[in-house]
């Protein structure tokens, strides 16, 4: 399958830097998947969402949505149309005091008719529940809410691909956990596909794919599962790996053949379980 | 020695207007000093508002804050010099740093306490040594600084006045897990070396678990609990019933108990999980 | 505290006021302010007072909200009434006073009518939405376009000032917690101390507002905004009956103002 985003030995450097931001990078991402990019601050993970939707280009290299190379002028808006960005800071993407108001302003920017704005801004709006909220003011919703209605202002252009750029950094539990489900929801649902960049590894264990970062390079990459198994790597790199898969190492458990789902915690408990009376059995036999 | 005596207190925002709101309501508490203490409770329970009358930044509606038997705010002397006394970081603290250079900005506090300007010197140069910030960033700008040193800044400057009770809302928000733990194990030192109160606002289990030695849980105003964190997480459900988690590791230990595994004692550590599954694994040192 | 600043804010609603097209309530201001401008006796006063009240009734705005807005004016209020109070001449109330009948008329009129400027201005902005008050501009400050006026962009900074507001002020509050608890001391002092010690207010706040207008910058860029050429607005404006027949009021009260102006009531 073609990719929807694709990036060809890209490498970035920050006008006036004295380092390369993005080092020869080279990955592409299927449609309709969810990827998740772990990294931590400073690893280039924020810079490599940011070369998505053409906010930056690339210093050597290119990075391709659906074909089109994000350098070319003439390609701008329809691949800004395709990638749509979330960012961490819901208060800085929120352009009106209404939320509903604000939900439009990308398809206003396009250019498409009033009628079809109003169709678009209330599917957004009940595709990330907050219908009932669309005559709110955002600066009294909740970090969650505010974030699910950046995500609808995004989703009211039907792009193919939502890149979240740390949505969840300021949000508490609850809030977390509402932008997460969302965005699994739209992703299976519409089939978006999605990019969410974050430094909580809770958040990839349900990923189709997880990418690690570390000093502009890609360091790690695979389904997360056997991302996280290089649990000392890992480490090294300044990233946690889920409790799951920290008791599964300690236990030395880590090493052997798997179950898809261990990550999570059921499926990992009967495994333990199960090991742990396979190794009884062991010892009586001897 | 700061003993902190809260009683009855309840405060009320914006009295008179469209917009009242009760925050919090009946509380009555005792801190001792030197404890270590974590504030639980999602985003709007009354936490912050609370931290905030311990320092008189916000005057009680009704009931008072008293410190060695005296009522915090019985004078605008009494609350000007309590917050030499009880320092309280806030959430994000990194957008308060205003100074040309990090000295400088580490140095606000104690100047403002009128301290000579040799004393002012050597506590800045401490409270550096607190939070790992080496000397060489010392005549650097704040602002050039990446997002964990600022907020270590931050704290120095808090540090540098020397409360006898140091509250941190909120103090790894935002940042990648090694950073988190640097924080972390920064205040554990200060705790340590300095025997200060410690209070963590915070709405991460996992690392109330690790970190706190008592912890309060806040709900609509009120405290809801109050215990060790073996009495507070042996509520799990009264805990998810108020949109809180449990510990990862106490959760899998759940999980584990349910796939017939008998496993021994309080478990809320990654420590105590672990022996505990070596133990029912008939492990000898048990 | 500083949160409950209500100026410049929009409480959403579904009233006839509310639902008027920007443009209109625009021009009503304008005229309002012009007859508001005119008045000079009682009756034409009472006549403002009775229509303002009128409207925001019908707008389903509460006085108190008002009143929390006027707040901040009130310095400025109470100094001209004083003035006015003191220093115009006329008949003494009582023998040897220096306030007179006239100083009283003229006093309480010109709290009436800077009091009823401001609510007028608060009408206004209570019951539009900021995106709608910026559309309505734009499109009648168009003609200024062909002068090569960069209305568009103006009028984009407007609504984007008054979007941050609430977010600015709630900003400002929790810096001045903050250096406050680091002994910070906002209320005594010099004027000299005291403007100095806004310095770890003010430079926070500066550098927290750039860095928020660059963030919102590239979410807007990200949104495919790139000016205002070929835009579409979720709601076109578009002047219906009730429009209509509102600017005929209103500008036939702003002329009526203006004949009674001569007549001296």
């Amino acid at each position: 399958m073609a990719f929807i985003i694709e990036f060809e030995s890209v490498r970035f450097r920050y006008p006036e830097s004295d380092h390369d931001s993005l080092c020869d990078i080279s990955i592409g991402f299927e449609p309709g998947s969810f990827n998740a990019i772990l990294g931590h601050n400073g690893s280039g993970k924020s810079t490599l969402a940011k070369q998505m939707n053409g906010i930056l280009l690339p210093t050597e290299g290119r990075v391709l949505v659906s074909g089109m190379d994000t350098a070319n002028e003439d390609h701008l808006l329809e691949i800004r149309q395709t990638v749509g960005m979330v960012f961490q800071n819901p208060d800085n993407q929120i352009v009106s005091n209404v939320v509903e108001e604000d939900v439009a302003f990308a398809p206003e920017n396009l250019g498409i008719p009033s009628e079809e704005i109003r169709e678009r801004v209330d599917n957004a709006l009940k595709q990330v529940g907050m219908y009932e909220y669309r005559m709110h003011a955002p600066h009294l919703l909740s970090g969650g809410q505010k974030q699910r209605v950046a995500i609808a202002g995004v989703l009211a252009m039907q792009p193919k691909v939502i890149v979240l750029d740390e949505p969840t950094a300021m949000l508490d539990p609850v809030g977390r956990q509402e932008v997460i489900s969302t965005i699994h929801r739209l992703c299976r649902e519409k089939n978006i596909t999605v990019i969410l960049i974050t430094h909580h590894m809770d958040e990839c264990i349900d990923a189709d794919r997880l990418v690690v970062m570390s000093n502009g390079k890609i360091v790690l990459d695979g389904k997360p599962i056997e991302v996280f198994r290089n649990v000392e790597r890992m480490e090294q790199e300044g990233l946690d790996v889920p409790e799951t898969m920290r008791v599964l190492f300690d236990l030395n458990l880590a090493g052997e053949e798997l179950p898809p789902d261990v990550l999570q915690m059921k499926c990992c408990a009967e495994y333990i379980a199960a090991s742990l009376r396979k190794r009884e059995q062991e010892a009586w036999q001897k | 020695m700061a003993e902190i005596t809260v009683r009855n207190l309840l405060h009320t925002y914006s009295v008179g207007t469209p917009f009242e709101k009760t925050a919090i309501r009946d509380i009555d508490l005792k801190i001792g000093q030197g404890e270590n203490i974590f504030l639980l409770g999602h985003t709007g329970s009354g936490k912050s508002t609370f931290v905030q009358h311990l320092n008189a930044l916000l005057q009680p509606t009704a009931g008072e804050v008293l410190v060695d038997g005296e009522d915090i705010n019985r004078s605008k002397i009494s609350r000007r010099d309590i917050k030499h006394r009880i320092g309280l970081v806030f959430q994000y603290p990194e957008y308060q740093l205003f100074e040309e250079t990090v000295q400088a900005d580490i140095a606000f506090g104690p100047r403002n306490m009128k301290l000579p300007e040799t004393e002012v010197q050597e506590r800045v140069l401490e409270a550096a040594g607190f939070t790992g910030i080496g000397e060489e960033l010392l005549s650097r700008s704040p602002l050039e600084l990446s997002g964990g040193q600022k907020r270590r800044i931050a704290i120095a400057g808090v540090i540098a006045m020397h409360p006898e009770v140091l509250i941190l809302d909120e103090p790894t928000a935002g940042l990648d897990p090694s950073g988190s733990r640097q924080i972390m194990e920064n205040i554990r030192s200060y705790r340590e070396k300095t025997g200060a109160t410690i209070i963590v606002v915070s709405h991460d289990m996992d690392s109330a678990a690790e970190y706190g030695d008592r912890l309060i849980v806040f709900e609509r105003g009120s405290v809801s609990m109050d215990g060790s964190p073996e009495e507070v997480f042996s509520h799990p459900r009264e805990l998810t019933s108020i949109g809180l988690n449990v510990p990862k590791a106490a959760a899998l230990a759940s999980a584990l108990r349910d796939s017939g595994l008998r496993l021994n004692g309080p478990i809320y550590t990654h420590e105590q999980l672990l022996s505990a599954i070596r133990c029912a694994g008939g492990e000898p040192a048990c | 505290m500083l949160k409950d600043v209500t100026l410049g804010q929009y409480f959403p609603g579904d009233t006839v006021v509310h639902r008027l097209d920007p443009r209109t309530k625009l021009i009503l201001v304008v005229l309002y302010i012009i007859a508001l401008f005119n008045t000079r006796g009682w009756v034409s006063n009472g006549l403002i007072l009775v229509l303002t009240l009128v409207c925001m009734r019908v707008a389903n705005i509460r006085l108190k909200n008002i009143f929390k807005g006027l707040k901040p004016m009130l310095f400025i209020i109470v100094l001209t009434a004083l003035l006015n109070l003191f220093y115009t001449r006329g008949t003494p109330i009582r023998e040897g006073w220096i306030i007179t009948w006239e100083g009283m008329d003229r006093a309480v009129k010109m709290i009436l009518r800077i009091t009823l400027l401001i609510t007028g201005t608060f009408l206004l902005t209570y019951t539009t939405s900021p995106m709608a008050l910026t559309d309505g501009l734009e499109h009648l400050l168009n003609p200024l376009k062909k002068l090569k006026v960069p209305v568009h962009a103006l009028t984009l900074m407007m609504s984007m000032a008054l979007r941050f507001i609430p977010t600015l002020i709630e900003e400002t509050d929790k810096i001045m917690s903050a250096q406050r608890a680091r002994g910070a001391d906002f209320e005594t002092g010099n004027l000299i101390q005291r403007a100095k010690a806004l310095l770890p207010i003010l430079v926070p706040l500066f550098v927290s507002a750039f860095r928020r207008a660059d963030e919102l910058a590239v979410a807007m860029e990200s949104r495919c905004y790139h000016g205002g050429e070929g835009r579409t607005r979720m709601n076109e404006l578009h002047y219906t009956g009730i429009d209509y027949i509102a600017l005929l009021l209103g500008a036939a009260l702003t002329a009526g103002i203006i004949v009674m102006k001569h007549f001296g009531v």
